[in-house]
């Protein structure tokens, strides 16, 4: 239950530890440092150095490789004169067929809708949230950024097709597809744009919530 | 300068957990909401202790099939056979595979049973309210967050070694019922460390030091 009422912002400057709960005030930092917690050391922002101009490329790259690599073929296989290769779809429609649903489902996500979710989401935040005032639908996507990311598994998959390949190679001769190349590529350009997407710069400008509730509350206030 | 730390919580703030702005909730409140991004703010994560010991219970049960179980089905001309996580591993060992044979012990067996058990110590020690060792916990926790997604390695292996050897009737692989335990492992551990709220390991010390002024 979320209560209808907004709590109080309190000291723009402070804030308290994810991690620990210690209060306390964020430095100015220079580009490029970070501020850890002094109780738990964990990392609290990290001023990045202009990395604006660098995002976008990384982003358009990264969508293009990403749709190689989820639509082409990953491995391919030759034994006895017969030829058949698969990719990432092709490996979740044969869990499916094999009674394996939700197995299916879960490779479906990690490894094709989460890093899809990954990847739109920065760019939609990359065009929307450098305006001066961002659109309110960049709230809702900052907030589920974080779970993309989290359930985002490419970097898992590219290992877990390289045992795969190596494991089949000792039964027949093992070709390795497109999609994978374009995973290696990819896994390298996805920890770049997590590392220079900076969500601090956006919430800063972002509307409040709570801004546009007053407005409407005053209106009612006025009309009864 | 006083050193005792100030925690948001004796305070009466809350920090929200999706864009870090500091609140204070309605006089008397334990939820609030944040009025920059309209997520809901609490002192801690609601029933952290409870959920987490409820998905790591089922984790830990999962995990029993999810290594008798077989998660690979060979059938060739001559026959088929199963093979469970560990005999994957087993056949995977060679002079030239071992380093694999590693990386698959290390993603589908260590890094389950490592993440259940630090859960576990995690709860236990939370639970038990102790003060000792509050930085080396919170570290413990944040590597079982780093980690827990390499578990999934298995579930990728199976599913693109099922999908290839599709050579019937000479050999095809199907992936075994222990595939799902396993994925269930994978998913209920991530589960697990999320909903654990890593401010607990310190709320002990925090009141110890409070009392002690
Ligand atoms: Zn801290
Ligand atoms: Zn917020």
């Amino acid at each position: 239950m979320i209560p209808d009422t907004y709590s109080q912002p309190v000291d723009p400057d402070l804030i308290a530890c994810l991690d620990c709960d210690l209060l306390q005030r964020i430095p100015l930092l220079e580009p490029g440092a970070s501020a850890c917690c002094p109780r738990c050391g964990k990392e609290l922002c990290r001023s990045r150095d202009d990395v604006k101009h660098r995002t976008l490329p990384l982003l358009l790259a990264a969508a293009s490789l990403y749709a190689i690599a989820i639509s082409s073929p990953m491995l391919g296989i030759s034994a006895v004169g017969r030829e058949a290769s698969t990719t990432v779809f092709g490996g979740a429609e044969q869990l499916w067929r094999d009674g394996r649903e939700a197995v299916a489902a879960l490779v479906l996500f990690t490894a094709v809708v989460a890093p899809a979710l990954q990847i739109a989401f920065v760019l939609a935040m990359e065009f929307a949230g450098r305006r001066q005032e961002p659109p309110r639908w960049v709230r809702t996507l900052l907030r589920h950024h974080v779970l993309t990311k989290t359930w985002s598994m490419i970097e898992v998959m590219m290992l877990g097709v390289l045992v795969a390949l190596i494991k089949i190679s000792e039964l027949a001769t093992v070709i390795p597809g497109a999609a994978m190349y374009a995973l290696g590529v990819l896994i390298f350009l996805l920890a770049a744009i997590q590392s220079s997407f900076d969500p601090r710069a956006i919430w800063d400008r972002v509307e409040w919530a709570e801004v546009r509730r007053a407005g409407s509350a005053v209106q009612n206030e006025a009309t009864p | 300068m006083s050193q005792a730390a100030a925690n948001a919580m004796a305070l009466g703030l809350q920090s929200c957990e999706t864009c870090m702005l500091l609140t204070r909730p309605a006089a008397g409140a334990h939820e609030g909401r944040c009025p920059r991004c309209g997520s809901e703010t609490h002192f801690r994560k609601p029933a952290s202790l409870q959920r987490t010991a409820a998905l790591v219970v089922a984790a830990a049960i999962c995990y029993i099939p999810a290594n008798l179980l077989p998660v690979m089905n060979t059938t060739t001309s001559s026959g088929s056979e199963t093979d469970t996580i560990l005999q994957g591993v087993v056949l995977l060992w060679s002079p030239t595979g071992w380093p694999l044979a590693l990386i698959v012990l290390f993603a589908s067996v260590m890094i389950p049973s490592a993440k259940i058990l630090a859960l576990g110590y995690l709860l236990v020690t939370v639970q038990r309210g102790s003060v000792r060792n509050s930085g080396q916990r919170v570290r413990l926790y944040r590597i079982v967050e780093l980690i827990g997604r390499w578990s999934m390695v298995d579930v990728f292996v199976a599913t693109f070694t099922a999908a290839l050897v599709q050579l019937q009737p000479l050999m095809s692989i199907a992936p075994g019922p222990g595939l799902v335990f396993f994925a269930a492992v994978v998913v209920l551990t991530m589960l697990a460390a999320e909903s654990f709220d890593p401010r607990l390991i310190w709320d002990p010390s925090s009141e110890q030091e409070a009392d002690d002024v």
